[in-house]
């Protein structure tokens, strides 16, 4: 395990090795970011995907976003929240609402979203935003006593307070007199503010910004809180501020992907965002590796296709999930790929330097 | 004050919260050795109940065969899943071992509802029994008797953690389980008996709900194991005392706060209970103060 972090994390320091500049590096991303919505789309308007495969893409960008933030908190941080389909359900509720309630402040009709026209785009954002931090608040406002908290504390803590959220949706109307969340029959006629390529733009830059944050300051400093706690704090490392953050930043995504599955959906139940929906996100973490955001966008691509095209399975779809959760356990705890994280930039450099098919000669040679 | 829906609602958030407290003593027990939160023990309860419905409804046995039969099914599902889940697992990181407890809580519910389909089935009597009159008060006959049943079960459990030879070693283990390996204790042994003990209480749990409530299906043990759960964290996670004291706590809120018509915020009330305490003291009610070795 330290080894493979060590050959991952060393920089290459040898003499004449070609490297990409940065700004190389995001140019050739952006590109590939955007041709793969450009094709997307034009297979779309081609006919080429049908409504229903386009709203199936919708939800596994949807599930990416919510695998990614849950990663933060799990794969990155090291703790285990049960609670991570509440804060997707205030962030859904949350956007939702804003959106609904703000169309007409905007001059936008539900027709205009599809045309993508630029309030629409604008509220789009906002209430997205919006929904991003109002989760983010209710990240904030359980994180700080929960991370007082250690392990199974947390996650019983953090699965509590979704449930907190879930009886807070449902009864919230008749408390406050408001017709605000719909209660237990949900809340009905979000506008379809959603589109494929809104989607993956949002998960583009939800990736972007998750991935930053983790090779920055701020994230070294979180992987070394999951490393050993003490010892980060021993070296300086604010272990509550940086807990916190994370917490704060894991909910916010989620809040994001909240919103976004409401729109998406077009319904938002509160009975939806129950223990089940926090345990499948957090399968889609486990199985694809902690702390590997490739790992993440896989599994979350896989599951959320497969269940799909096995409508005929469905019974027995969640008695899988469970048996492989266990047996991968059992057999390879760091999940498929471990932490291992996909860099096409490194890829390209070692192209550059004609290294690409020596690594296996090369560690051979250096076992040796 | 002391008016009859007043003693009513007492007895029923008693008989409620010994429920709790039987099903919170597995989870305490559990967790002071392995220091595993065992989210298959709610659904373990839920195996108990459909063992009752298949020997009384399905087999149309005696309800003496129906108790027995769910609470040694309990014992053997506890320690089946101990051998195989979590064993394996005794040296990993215990983020591995939650996550597998969760797995396995997965599998019971699904393969539940594989096997008897998402509708909960009815769950027949086991005895009749008539209520008691107390002036003009109606004692439930099966409140009272889920409140004796909890109370000489906790009584059994405090004698054989603290005046047997396996208690002994059980407490040994969940101190230090290097040491105790050193000290001859059979480590593996042990911790299969704490699994067979606290399923087994699973098992009685399992009995006194179905007598209660009469109902069994798939996820009946969601919303038990997590209120069970908070119950033990409440008291303080791993002394006896302790999830008793949860339990009733939880049982008397529950009930209380449906008593006064806001029955639909019961769940939320427990839960807010629970992050209250757990802030004012982190290791709950009676639990002793954790230090963090270097």
């Amino acid at each position: 395990m330290a080894k493979k972090t060590a050959t991952a994390a060393s920089p290459k320091v040898e003499k004449g090795y070609k490297s990409l500049s940065m700004p190389a590096r995001y140019v050739i991303n952006l590109v590939l970011v955007a041709v793969f919505i450009f094709v997307g789309e034009a297979m779309i308007d081609g006919g080429m995907i049908s409504r229903y495969q386009t709203g199936v893409l919708e939800q596994v960008g949807i599930y990416i976003i919510m695998a990614v933030s849950l990663n933060i908190a799990t794969g990155y941080l090291g703790q285990l929240p049960l609670g991570h389909a509440g804060f997707m359900s205030v962030g859904g509720y949350s956007c939702a609402i804003f959106i609904m309630r703000n169309m007409e402040a905007f001059g936008v009709t539900a027709r205009d979203f599809a045309t993508g026209a630029p309030q629409a785009t604008l509220l789009f954002v906002v209430g997205l935003i919006f929904g991003g931090i109002m989760a983010a608040i209710c990240g904030l406002i359980i994180g700080i006593p929960a991370l007082r908290l250690k392990g199974d504390y947390l996650a019983i803590i953090t699965l509590g307070f979704a449930e907190i959220i879930r009886v807070v949706m449902q009864n919230i109307d008749g408390a406050i007199g408001m017709d605000l969340t719909g209660g237990q029959k949900g809340l009905t006629g979000i506008p379809s503010y959603t589109n494929f390529v809104n989607t993956f733009v949002v998960v583009a830059i939800s990736l972007f910004l998750i991935h930053t944050m983790m090779k920055s300051r701020h994230g070294r400093a979180i992987l070394a809180i999951r490393d050993n706690e003490i010892a980060a704090e021993a070296t300086g490392v604010n272990a509550t501020y940086y807990k916190t953050l994370a917490f704060v930043v894991s909910a916010f995504f989620a809040g994001i992907g909240g919103g976004l599955y409401a729109g998406c959906i077009g319904v938002m139940m509160p009975a939806k965002f129950g223990f089940m929906k926090s345990v499948e996100i957090l399968v889609m973490v486990v199985l694809g590796g902690m702390g590997s955001m490739l790992g993440s966008v896989i599994s979350a691509t896989v599951l959320t296709i497969l269940p799909e095209a096995l409508r005929a399975f469905a019974d027995y779809r969640m008695l899988a999930y469970s048996i492989v959760l266990i047996v991968m356990m059992i057999f390879r705890p760091e999940g498929l790929l471990g932490s291992y994280d996909f860099s096409l930039s490194r890829i390209i450099e070692k192209a550059m330097n004609g290294q690409l098919f020596k690594k296996k000669a090369k560690a051979a040679k250096e076992a040796k | 004050m002391f008016d009859v829906t007043f003693v009513t609602q007492l007895l029923n958030g008693l008989q409620l919260g010994s429920i709790y407290a039987l099903i919170a003593l597995g989870y305490t027990m559990v967790y002071g050795i392995i220091l595993l939160l065992n989210f298959a023990h709610g659904d373990i309860i839920m195996v108990g109940a459909y063992i009752s419905w298949i020997v009384m409804s399905q087999l149309g046995m005696s309800p003496v065969l129906a108790i027995i039969l769910s609470v040694a099914g309990c014992t053997l599902l506890g320690v089946l899943i101990d051998k195989v889940a979590y064993a394996p697992l005794r040296d990993a990181p215990r983020l591995s071992i939650l996550i597998t407890a969760i797995g396995v809580s997965y599998f019971l519910e699904n393969g539940a509802q594989l096997v008897f389909g998402a509708d909960a089935k009815v769950v027949p009597q086991y005895f009749e029994m008539d209520n008691l009159m107390l002036g003009d008060v109606q004692l439930s006959s099966v409140s009272l008797l889920i409140i004796i049943v909890t109370a000489v079960s906790t009584a059994v459990l405090t004698y054989v953690v603290n005046r047997t030879k396996l208690g002994k070693a059980m407490r040994a283990v969940s101190e230090d389980m290097g040491a105790a390996r050193l000290m001859g204790i059979n480590v593996n042994n042990t911790i299969s008996f704490t699994f067979a003990v606290g399923s087994a209480l699973a098992g009685i749990g399992a009995v006194l709900y179905s007598m209660a409530y009469t109902q069994a299906s798939p996820t009946m043990g969601i919303m038990l194991g997590t209120k069970a759960f908070v119950a033990a964290v409440l008291g303080g996670i791993g002394s006896i005392p302790g999830a008793v004291i949860g339990g009733l706590l939880v049982g008397l809120a529950e009930t209380f706060v449906s008593a006064i018509g806001l029955s639909v915020w019961k769940d939320a009330v427990v839960f807010l209970m629970l992050i209250i305490v757990l802030v004012v003291r982190p290791t709950g009610i009676l639990g002793r103060p954790m230090t963090e070795k270097v």
